[in-house]
């Protein structure tokens, strides 16, 4: 019961990107078309819940022991930038299919805050090892759902023959913030 | 021991740890790729349009060296490309005119009468599908622009309602080709010079309603050119691509000026 808190909380109420407004930049980028958008969702995914794992590890493991807290951002940086480099070539030699469909995504999510930001929050929240790589999890779900939604409205809007003056970016930030709206109802539902 | 010594070392051994690890890594679980693979997809053109048939350059210069396929299906890049590659793979060179796209329709604002407003998706295949774009013409270019949107090198232009391709920017993709819904762009050759701009199957009487420059099917073209280049399809003159046409005449003889030479041209400004 505990996890499905934990994610349903981390994909709705606390949204990484609609209400705590992290990784906007891919979120704005790669929203023009939706077989790119689920592509990189797909990768958030995979990075993230990895991520999560691979810095408790790093924290508990490295930084506690050696009472060198303080380097944690700097730190984790270096070693999620190692592990996605990792996984790139791990997914090259075995899974070629997979590495063309993820693979451009991949060094894009390298150095995303939305994945420095889930490292970090399972830190201060002070979570078991199991219960980050849930929150990651879901985080990354989050991520992936609101991309995918926005691209959807993104594509109607397209088509709809906006006017001149709000074509392009004007309109996907409106949009953006409509849909940060939408999900601002979700608030209070879940408490952690 | 110093504080800033301590974080030196954490960060540097990281750092040196995770380096060592990605060479390892990359050592062991490198890819062979065939060094033509990259040589070739530097000689592409490398704007992965898709008119070759392939996803990208990338994939089409990996077909050429691993499967070898023709060299020539390159369109961009034309002969230029095609010897360039032969002298790099030292294969024979099949050179191919260079194509463009040309749409089959002259019907602007000001020639085509327009029946209807239509106020639906800014889309020629959604208009398609309800009644078109309120021209009264059932066969010509609704202007919509779905042709100028899957454009990769934005050679297409939309000019009172009517789309108009820029030969010189062209690159012969194909994609505006299946765009149109009413089937009215065509890639033809470059040297082709005369055309008849009109798709409407209607009789003679019905396309002058609805259209000032639409084919009337007079057959007085078929007739100049003895039938050599140009034939009539039901109500339609059609020009034979596959063959060269030099006859100026049949320009000047058309007397809906629904022929033209070269393309995107007005009535009564001929070049």
């Amino acid at each position: 019961m505990e996890y499905i808190l934990l994610i349903v909380g981390a994909v709705l109420v606390n949204n990484f990107v609609l209400t705590r407004f992290l990784g906007i930049c891919p979120f704005l980028g790669v929203s023009k078309d939706l077989p790119t958008a689920a592509g990189m969702g797909g990768a958030v995914i995979f990075v993230i819940t990895c991520a999560s794992a691979v810095t408790w590890i790093f924290q508990y493991g490295v930084l506690v022991p050696l009472h060198a807290g303080y380097l944690q951002t700097i730190a984790f940086i270096l070693v999620i930038a190692t592990f996605v480099q990792f996984v790139e070539l791990v997914l090259k030699k075995t899974s070629p299919g997979l590495h063309r469909s993820l693979g451009i995504y991949l060094p894009l999510i390298t150095t995303n805050c939305a994945v420095l930001g889930v490292a970090v929050l399972n830190i201060n929240k002070e979570l078991s090892f199991l219960k980050s790589c849930a929150f990651g999890f879901g985080a990354a779900v989050g991520f992936a759902l609101a991309l995918i939604i926005f691209t959807g409205m993104r594509e109607k809007i397209s088509r709809a023959n906006p006017p001149v003056a709000f074509q392009g970016t004007a309109l996907a930030l409106v949009t953006a913030g409509l849909l940060s709206l939408a999900f601002m109802g979700f608030s209070g539902l879940v408490k952690f | 021991m110093d504080a800033v010594l301590i974080q030196t070392i954490i960060i540097g051994l990281t750092g040196l740890l995770c380096g060592a690890i990605l060479a390892i890594a990359a050592h062991f679980l490198s890819v062979y790729e065939d060094p033509r693979i990259e040589k070739v997809t530097a000689l592409l053109p490398g704007i992965n349009c898709g008119g070759c048939g392939y996803t990208g350059c990338s994939d089409y210069a990996k077909a050429i060296v691993t499967q070898s396929v023709p060299i020539n299906s390159c369109k961009p890049g034309g002969a230029e490309t095609v010897l360039s590659l032969a002298t790099a793979l030292s294969v024979q060179a099949v050179a191919t005119e260079r194509q463009v796209a040309l749409v089959l329709c002259n019907g602007d604002d000001t020639y085509a009468v327009r029946t209807a407003t239509y106020n639906g998706i800014a889309d020629c295949l959604a208009a398609e599908f309800v009644s078109g774009s309120g021209k009264g013409c059932r066969y010509g270019c609704m202007g919509l622009g779905s042709c100028s949107r899957v454009c990769p090198v934005q050679a297409i232009r939309i000019e009172q309602g009517l789309a108009i391709v820029d030969p010189a920017l062209c690159i012969a993709c194909g994609k505006c080709v299946t765009a149109c819904p009413r089937t009215l762009i065509k890639l033809i050759p470059e040297s082709r010079s005369i055309h008849v701009l009109c798709r409407s199957q209607d009789r003679g009487p019905d396309v002058k309603k609805v259209c000032s420059v639409g084919c009337i099917a007079c057959t007085i073209c078929v007739k100049t050119c003895n039938g050599q280049g140009i034939t009539m399809e039901g109500q339609l003159a059609v020009v034979d691509y596959s063959v060269p046409l030099d006859v100026d005449a049949v320009v000047e003889k058309c007397p809906a000026h629904t022929i033209h030479k070269r393309s995107g041209l007005k009535p009564g400004n001929p070049a």
